[in-house]
């Protein structure tokens, strides 16, 4: 992870993708670096995850890190980004606003799929890229909040694709830097998931199609990871449904609870699901381990995300290591 | 004002609930859903068929579904005698696309259309296209008449609303004004837009044509000049099951996860839906964790820590700790539910317990129907 400098972030549907990534970009901030978060979705993700204003098409600072550290966010625009790409090569003047008007932008955008891909990651290696006058990278790091596992591969390599169409010009110069920079060390796909039979699934096949990509996967994010309770010889047998209720109803006892049958039983019943789950997510994990990549693990935290909550999981992430 | 319970068996057992469309955010079991609720109806007497749209693999198994059909096929139920009847297809969006280029076209034309290279990505990877193809199916299966009953899976999209906006996405794409005024304005009859533009415009298709390649918007234009005699038909089509959408036969259920993202969501929709005036029947809230033990959370932890202290009892230990995480846990989920039914009250809520491992056969898809009518 040490050495990348664009980290995407991608995972299944409901895995928790944008928590994840700003979580990452607050723990590679942690120490006094400068790290943009940046989204491509148009859903607003991050506004909502840091509860703040939609964000614009600007990067600002959305959070400090510890230790001096800052996160900017960027929710890139691929109507903006496209009329800030005509405008390096074209005077469009109020052309602009008024083709933004009409759809045009939207219609072009959408006529050649993978335009407004192309659009996006084009922007992305411009942050990465970008240089202070220190002659510096503006930014220790770039993380991105990426489309879904499903369609991340075709999303980073339509540059590639696309770079077939423009054989001259401005265009293939640019898409062969974006190409340069996405199948380099600087960047990383990290792939969060859940310990669950799908997600683990999906971040196998996706970490198949990458490697054939020539892309490089970075680490597995586990996300949710809720504490066995149960001793680990139990799980076989309460899995299984035997539980020993009497041995239970003593401890209970032993503990000043003296409980009805019915809410024994649903303890019992707890126990047998929790035991079930145990038992799946042992099973996800060996298969995990088959990608043979890093892996981090955030617990499930109960009470909901909200901004401490980012802060605690970025903590842990530093802790694992991840700087 | 107490929240509703969304009554899914009075719901399948209506007899003019013709359409029942399950939408939602990605990821929330959608799937599943209208799986489960097509097995209910066929079990409890209706002639149902499920379209599906892009179900994981062995819940496709489950329903026999080995491969693309783009027909419904009758599926072969084990353990159980449906009084009804259930079939189930997978959506060929490409098919589906071809099927309709062939009955709108004539034979020459619909081979040049097929040919284009530009109908080729249109057809295959247009991010509206499987929504347009997944309306088309459903119009087609509700005008042959032949079910009781259909059930819809929408496509997994990030937003539940692009199921209602694709069409119109594609519409827009396939009309053709924005690729005759980018292909050559004039010949168009684009003045008055160009008086407006000015010389922008031609820079703009100038820029647009270099960025997207000369070759393509030519193939674009090629394919909106064949494609322009049978637009009509498509356009007729898709309106009339829009308007099948929003007839009293059809009810949305909105499915959604005791997540925020996927809460927020299923608001958006349940917004849109009252907005396009189209029937909804409520909402679905899938792998929820109730609590099965009445017993507080506080209380199960005091326990569990003085028996930790002790030190022996270690399985009722667990099993007080495991009881605490899961009220936790319930609790969570209340409160996200709750938020939406304060802000959409009177909308009926039926809530799905997690099954503790996946759902891949019909006998899966059984109990999940049972929880739905349970509410």
């Amino acid at each position: 992870m040490a050495r990348a400098r664009l980290h995407v972030v991608t995972g299944k549907g409901g895995t928790g993708k944008t928590t994840m990534a700003a979580a990452l970009a607050i723990a590679l901030a942690t120490g006094g670096r400068r790290v943009l978060l940046a989204e491509v979705e148009g859903r607003q993700g991050i506004a909502q995850l840091f509860d703040t204003e939609p964000l614009p098409y600007a990067e600002q600072r959305i959070a400090s890190a510890p230790g001096g550290g800052e996160v900017r966010a960027l929710h890139v625009d691929a109507e903006a980004a496209l009329l800030d790409y005509l405008s390096m090569f074209y005077n469009l003047g109020i052309a602009g606003r008024t083709l933004r008007r009409m759809g045009a932008i939207d219609f072009a955008t959408t006529l050649a799929p993978g335009l407004r891909d192309v659009l996006l990651t084009g922007k992305i290696k411009e942050t990465v890229g970008r240089t202070g006058d220190n002659g510096r990278h503006l930014y220790d790091a770039v993380v991105l909040d990426a489309p879904p596992t499903g369609r991340i591969v075709k999303f980073l390599d339509v540059t590639r694709a696309m770079a077939d169409l423009a054989k001259v010009g401005p265009i293939k110069g640019q898409s062969e830097g974006v190409v340069r920079l996405l199948h380099s060390d600087d960047t990383a796909v990290h792939l969060v998931t859940l310990l669950e039979e799908m997600p683990v699934r999906e971040t196998l096949d996706a970490v198949a199609e990458l490697d054939g990509a020539d892309l490089r996967p970075g680490a597995v994010i586990v996300n949710r990871v809720r504490p066995p309770r149960l001793p680990a010889r139990s799980v076989t047998s309460a899995a299984g449904g035997r539980v020993d209720a009497s041995r239970i109803r003593t401890g209970l006892e032993t503990a000043g609870l003296d409980l009805d049958e019915d809410v024994l039983d649903g303890l019992v019943a707890e126990t047998v699901e929790h035991a079930i789950r145990v038992q799946a997510e042992s099973t996800a994990r060996e298969h995990l381990a088959e990608s043979d990549l890093p892996a981090l693990e955030l617990p499930e935290m109960t009470d909901g995300v909200d901004v401490a909550a980012l802060y605690e999981m970025a903590e842990i992430m530093v802790e694992q290591g991840v700087r | 004002m107490s929240t509703p319970a969304l009554k899914t068996d009075e719901l399948i057992d209506d007899p003019s609930t013709k359409v029942i469309v399950c939408c939602g955010s990605g990821g929330v079991g959608k799937t599943t859903t209208a799986a489960a609720l097509a097995v209910r109806a066929a079990e409890r007497g209706r002639k149902t068929v499920v379209l599906t749209i892009d179900p994981a693999r062995r819940l496709a198994q489950a329903l026999g579904l080995r491969e693309l059909g783009n027909q419904p096929r009758r599926v072969e139920v084990d353990g159980f005698e449906p009084e009804g009847d259930l079939s189930a297809m997978m959506l060929d969006m490409r098919r589906t696309f071809d099927d309709m280029v062939h009955a709108h076209a004539g034979p020459e034309k619909a081979k040049e259309v097929l040919a284009n290279p530009f109908y080729r990505t249109i057809s295959s990877s247009f991010s509206g296209t499987q929504e347009y193809m997944a309306m088309e199916k459903l119009g087609q299966l509700a005008a042959g008449g032949e079910w009781d009953l259909i059930i819809v899976d929408t496509p997994p999209s990030r937003s539940a609303l692009d199921f209602l906006d694709a069409p119109q996405r594609l519409s827009t794409a396939l009309d053709g004004r924005m690729i005759k005024l980018l292909a050559g304005p004039a010949k168009a009859g684009g003045w008055g837009l160009r008086k407006i533009v000015g010389a922008g415009f031609s820079l703009f298709a100038k820029a647009v044509s270099t960025i997207v390649g000369g070759q393509l918007l030519a193939d674009a234009s090629a394919f909106v000049q064949a494609f322009d005699s049978m637009f009509g038909g498509f356009r007729e089509r898709s309106t009339r099951t829009y308007e099948l959408l929003r007839s009293g036969g059809t009810a949305f259920l909105v499915v959604a996860a005791p997540e925020p993202d996927a809460l927020r969501e299923a608001s958006y929709f349940v917004e849109r839906l009252a907005g396009e005036s189209m029937p909804l029947a409520g909402l679905v809230v899938n792998r929820t964790h109730p609590v099965l033990a009445e017993l507080p959370g506080p209380e199960a932890l005091t326990a569990a820590e003085a028996l930790e202290r002790r030190g022996d009892s270690p399985l009722a230990a667990a099993v007080l700790r495991l009881h605490a995480d899961r009220v936790s846990v319930a609790q969570r989920e209340q409160r996200l539910v709750a938020r939406f039914t304060r802000a959409h009250q009177g909308v009926p809520v039926a809530r799905v317990p997690a099954m503790p491992s996946d759902v891949h056969d019909l006998a899966g898809l059984r109990q999940i129907g049972e929880q739905l009518s349970a509410g």
